[in-house]
């Protein structure tokens, strides 16, 4: 995992000088402005990329949006058939079966991070941090093949009939148990974000400083109140980060979805139908889609994809640096 | 119960309410390993690795040709993003204080978080429309693109665990800032910038869903790079939705060979590091 915020400038030779500013007048310089042109040629490649992402997925898509109109994000009807493209069953899907995923994912991340960062003593913490580093190593299309054949078939015959006879009264658990569905995702989803959660989360408790953590022991607070007042409070925003974090990257989750949600574009207000997500359709229906409206509707989808994990995703990086630029430079190694 | 014991109280259940979370979390991870070695190890064979996969009906048939394309797809990924992303990582940790310097890493750390499959659309719309076929170009563009990031922050990270005084003991031997950078202080990080890229790669090697609709699939041996191709994780999403029992087999069996490959990629590159820094 790297570190979650750029180190300071050191003060070093090299980069003090600034750009542009004192330029240099040595022999060779001019090479020396080359090289340092053309890595900064490479550096700017994810700034391109990010753009051209944007501009080729907007410009892919136009034929929907001209179509449809911004009705699109609304339109409750998928059906290609009928040339009928409407966005809501799949950004439902997608906010439904990540917030569960999230729900389910964040206590336990919460308590993994406290124990790595706070509790386990370091014999023990970086193997175990590294254990839970393998979980996030695991294939996607892996954790899709394990939810497929042993995920779902437990749900439909245990879990769901439990939930329909306990909590059937309540229209979130309403419906017949078939597996595939919202909770089988979320399920998954849950299992496949927590990793990156907890190891996000354990870097923000580190980057709280020592002397906060020590301050409380010295006063007599246990280990766990320590943690409570004197850590946690500091680094609330990076946690909120670190679940943003997370949520990108289950809103973007594709295969491991795809496979177990069942891919119903339906709307319906229980965890237990089958339904789609704006990835998961993406992923089945886009090598087929033929007609030109069809990709656009889909490049659409894509689109909006794109621009809610950009927004998450920027809004968590700012988070979660913010925990790395708290006062007092002293920090826990 | 007097003040104090109740603290103590609370401390030891939220203390093991995170030791429980631990295991937890752990759960999965023990029953993906178990099922994937339980129901993979059958279907494996010599055969496995080196045949065609077998029409519906016929017995054996292998990933063959699937293991190949992903060999190309990711020696094709690589060309494209390890010199790109270890000569932006040079350049963000060598000169990057600027404004450009944080503009650009703070899109290479928005870029990690972009959906694999939207990475795929984007080729598909750029490569697979003008070149009007599906192609190993395109799918290996594709995982190439989701490496970049990755490999420019990791790169930045280790080339600033170079000491300054390296640095510092070159320029005033007169030796220019561009050797400086190039013989001393990427030649000394190496090791660490090829364990990022290993990291890179393994994580590119179980991409699916960029892969879909770029570098499609084949079932047959493939390694010209204007035809679709093959590739593990796409062969074993095709076995795994099949209806054919025979085949949940091999996708078990692909998938065994998915994990040890990632995984070995990964313990083995951290065990190598690891007894390198004790070695100092």
């Amino acid at each position: 995992m790297q570190p979650l915020e750029p180190s300071k400038p050191m003060t070093r030779l090299v980069t003090r000088r600034r750009p542009g500013r004192d330029r240099p007048r040595r022999e060779g310089d001019v090479a020396d402005r080359r090289f340092r042109l053309l890595t900064a040629a490479f550096a700017s490649t994810s700034v391109v990329l990010l753009g051209a992402m944007a501009l080729q997925l907007a410009r892919a898509s136009k034929p929907a949006w001209r179509r449809f109109g911004l009705g699109f994000i609304g339109g409750q009807h998928w059906d290609p058939s009928r040339e009928l493209y409407g966005a809501l069953p799949f950004i439902v899907g997608t906010v439904a079966s990540s917030l569960l995923a999230l729900l389910l994912a964040i206590p336990v991340a919460l308590g993994v991070a406290i124990l790595l960062a706070e509790l386990a003593p370091g014999r023990l913490a970086r193997p175990l941090g590294q254990l839970v580093e393998l979980l996030a190593a695991i294939p996607s299309v892996v954790y899709g093949l394990w939810g497929l054949f042993v995920l779902v078939p437990w749900l439909r015959v245990t879990v769901q009939p439990a939930l329909v006879e306990t909590l059937g009264a309540l229209p979130l658990f309403r419906g017949t148990p078939r597996g595939f569905g919202v909770l089988a995702a979320g399920l998954v989803l849950a299992i496949m974000s927590l990793p990156s959660v907890a190891v996000v989360g354990r870097d923000v408790l580190r980057a709280v400083p020592a002397s906060h953590r020590e301050g409380a022991l010295a006063l007599g607070a246990t280990r766990w109140e320590a943690v409570r007042l004197a850590v946690l409070p500091q680094a609330r925003a990076g946690l909120v980060g670190a679940a943003l974090l997370g949520l990108g990257r289950a809103l973007g989750e594709t295969m491991a979805v795809a496979m177990v949600i069942g891919n119903r574009p339906e709307l319906s207000g229980s965890l237990l139908s089958p339904a789609s997500t704006l990835a998961s359709v993406v992923a089945n229906e886009f090598a087929e889609a033929t007609d030109s409206l069809h990709l656009a509707a889909l490049s659409a989808l894509g689109l909006v994809l794109f621009g809610v994990t950009l927004l998450l995703n920027l809004a968590a990086r700012l988070l979660v640096w913010q925990v790395g630029r708290l006062p007092d430079g002293a920090r826990r190694a | 119960m007097d003040r104090f014991a109740k603290r103590a109280l609370v401390d030891l259940v939220m203390r093991s309410a995170c030791t429980l979370a631990t295991a937890l979390a752990l759960a999965p991870l023990v029953s993906v390993l178990a099922y994937v070695g339980a129901q993979g190890l059958g279907g494996l064979s010599w055969g496995f690795f080196t045949e065609l996969p077998a029409p519906v009906g016929e017995s054996g048939g292998g990933v063959g040709n699937a293991l190949l394309g992903s060999l190309v797809l990711l020696g094709l990924a690589g060309c494209f993003a390890i010199p790109i992303g270890v000569l932006a990582g040079v350049y963000l940790a060598e000169f990057g204080i600027g404004p450009f310097g944080r503009l650009a890493r703070f899109c290479a750390d928005v870029a990690t978080g972009v959906p694999s499959i939207i990475v795929g659309v984007f080729v598909y719309s750029l490569v697979v429309l003008s070149m009007r076929r599906f192609s190993a170009l395109a799918g290996g563009l594709a995982l190439g693109i989701l490496m970049l990031p990755t490999i420019t922050r990791t790169t930045e990270e280790i080339l600033r665990l170079v000491p300054d005084s390296l640095r510092e003991a070159g320029l005033a031997l007169g030796v220019p800032e561009r050797r400086v950078i190039l013989r001393i202080v990427v030649p000394t990080a190496a090791p660490g910038v090829a364990t990022a890229v290993t990291l890179a790669l393994a994580r590119a090697a179980g991409e699916t869903a960029p892969l879909l609709f770029t570098a499609l699939n084949s079932r047959f041996w493939s390694t010209r790079l204007d035809q679709p191709i093959g590739s593990l994780p796409v062969q074993l999403y095709s076995y795994a939705l099949s209806p054919y029992e025979p085949w949940h087999r091999q996708a078990w069996a692909t998938a065994l060979v998915l994990v040890a490959l990632v995984l070995t990629l990964n313990l083995g590159v951290r065990a190598l590091t690891a007894s390198r820094k004790e070695l100092r």
